[in-house]
């Protein structure tokens, strides 16, 4: 059995294979390989007994199921008003700028991938982005530096 | 006059109260009718924004036969500028839960399920020690109830309470028809009592401190205290417990940065309120209230005379495109319309007057949408449009 295989079996052991375990076992997936590929879709479908295209259509309906390959390091920049009005833009700037790649894009060495987010809930401390699931508000160019700085560090590359 | 007013700061929702075990057994004392009429008598409503009386939820789902009964918490916090139930689960968090197992008792449901947004995911260790703790002592006294957390995974409108369920049963969160309701048929087609965060915290107040207290905050209607999440232009951004009932005006004296444009009240789907109306405009639930009254999950963005109007109708309607689950026609195509719309009169490339047909498909999605998403794009876009025509314009 194949590393995918068996996580995915792993997954519907533990919270089983009804359909309402769909999510966290996808979820469970993405933790570990950060997206849902068409193959961890069908493999999915299979441990569950259900179509693929089930599989699929809910894993695309939800914006934190990626089924396209991601970095490891997801940066989700926040975009909704309050965050727009707090100099938002000059956040996706900076961040385009040290990493060398557009919004929507993979970081070369698929190390870093930079979307924007609706609402992250941080309106009274914007600008604010998620980097996975860790949130970093208040943002400022000099600071978005800095915290990709410390990620970049964290690989021992760059 | 400013300044000459203070509105009124209530501290319930964040009080430290350690003696929760004792709130509980004297919850569990009372009979489900008991609590019923407290809750009643309180005349809480839902505090998510939708404003449905808490009580009656309650009672309903007691009353419903089934052999089995669910509760849940409703923490798909996404509206924007909001941002309340996040804390709220930081800080006191076995208030919410507390208050699960009241609605247990009151309902016979069994098990809890609280809807955590993808987005809150750094919460969830710390929620779920909570839980264990909190279940240990439920094993203790013999109570047979679980809690149990399930993440979202960043989706809008499964804060409604119908996606919510479809998404919790492993679907994409498309919003079901009602009737039936959640309190006939919700979860696995269950009866199901599922309540906002806070409108949870509330209860936990009325059945501590009971509902009088909580009756005499407030106004006719609009009973009690409500969290209000602050942002956009004010030096003091952050959340707030009020009272309800407060005039627009004397929120933006406390909280304005002295060059208040406009405020808008209830998130991208709640109202835009531009300075001329403040006077008239009361924080509540629809009543009886003279001038306008304004219901809200508790997000109050304030925009000072440096934003742009259109800058902001523009970034409201890209979030409702991005966020419409596409099921039914009026949301779908509407939002992508009006976007379009808006940008083709700025542009030039229609004439002003396109913008009244644009307000009359917000009608139409108000009528015929399937859910509160698509009915309420009309609340922004028609306040927004009517009150600075000219900066779509120009």
């Amino acid at each position: 059995m194949d590393p995918i295989q068996s996580l995915i079996k792993d997954l519907a052991e533990k919270h089983g294979r009804e359909r309402e375990n769909l999510l966290p076992i996808m979820q469970g997936v993405i933790e570990r390989e950060k997206f849902l590929s068409e193959y961890s879709m069908v493999e999915i479908a299979r441990e569950m007994d259900i179509p693929a295209s089930e599989v699929y259509g809910t894993a695309t309906f939800y914006s934190f199921l990626e089924t396209k390959p991601i970095g490891k390091y997801t940066i989700r920049l926040c975009k909704t008003i309050t965050c727009a009005m707090k100099g938002k833009s000059q956040i996706l700037f900076a961040i385009q700028d040290m990493l060398k790649i557009k919004l929507g894009e993979t970081t070369p060495d698929k190390r870093f991938s930079l979307l924007e987010t609706n609402c992250l809930g941080w309106c009274h401390k914007a600008p604010a982005m998620l980097i996975n699931n860790e949130v970093y508000t208040e943002l400022t160019p000099e600071k978005v530096r800095e915290i990709l700085s410390g990620y970049m560090k964290q690989n021992g590359q760059f | 006059m400013a300044n000459s007013y203070q509105l009124k700061r209530v501290d319930f929702i964040f009080r430290n109260e350690n003696d929760w075990e004792k709130v509980l057994s004297s919850i569990l004392k009372r009979t489900p009718q008991q609590l019923i009429n407290e809750l009643l008598s309180s005349e809480l409503k839902g505090r998510g924004g939708a404003g449905f009386p808490t009580g009656v939820k309650w009672k309903l789902t007691a009353e419903a036969e089934a052999d089995k009964k669910y509760v849940i918490c409703n923490a798909d916090e996404g509206e924007p500028g909001t941002f309340k139930d996040r804390e709220i689960l930081s800080k006191v968090p076995y208030k919410v839960l507390t208050a699960m197992v009241a609605c247990g008792h009151v309902t016979g449901a069994k098990e809890g399920i609280i809807y955590l947004r993808g987005e809150y995911k750094f919460l969830e260790q710390e929620l779920k020690k909570v839980i264990d703790e909190f279940d240990y002592y439920c094993n203790e006294i013999n109570l047979d109830f679980k809690i149990r957390i399930f993440m979202g995974s960043g989706a809008y409108i499964c804060g409604e309470e119908t996606a919510l369920m479809e998404s919790l049963e492993g679907r994409r969160g498309e919003p079901r028809n009602k009737p039936p309701f959640p309190t006939q048929s919700g979860f696995m087609g269950y009866p199901t009592v599922i309540n906002n965060v806070e409108t949870l915290v509330h209860t936990f107040t009325i059945f501590k401190y009971g509902a009088k207290k909580f009756y005499d905050l407030g106004v006719q209607y609009s009973r009690g205290t409500k969290l209000f999440s602050v942002s956009g232009d004010t030096p003091k951004p952050g959340i707030y417990e009020l009272e309800l009932g407060m005039s627009l005006q004397d929120f933006v004296y406390e909280f304005g940065d002295g060059d208040t444009k406009a405020v808008q009240v209830g998130g991208a789907s709640g109202f835009l309120v531009p300075r001329k109306k403040f006077k008239d405009a009361a924080i509540g639930f629809k009543g009886k209230l003279s001038g306008i009254s304004l219901p809200t999950g508790g997000s109050m963005m304030l925009f000072n005379s440096s934003r742009s109007m259109f800058n902001v109708l523009d970034n409201y309607l890209e979030f409702f495109r991005e966020e419409s689950c596409g099921q039914c026609t009026p949301c779908r195509v509407g939002c992508q319309q009006l976007l379009l719309g808006i940008k083709a009169v700025k542009r030039g490339d229609k004439p002003a007057s396109y913008l009244d047909k644009l307000l009359r498909l917000t009608e139409t999605m108000q009528l015929t949408a399937k859910c509160g998403l698509g009915q309420s794009v009309a609340n922004s876009f028609s306040s927004i449009v009517e009150n600075f025509r000219e900066e779509m314009i120009y």
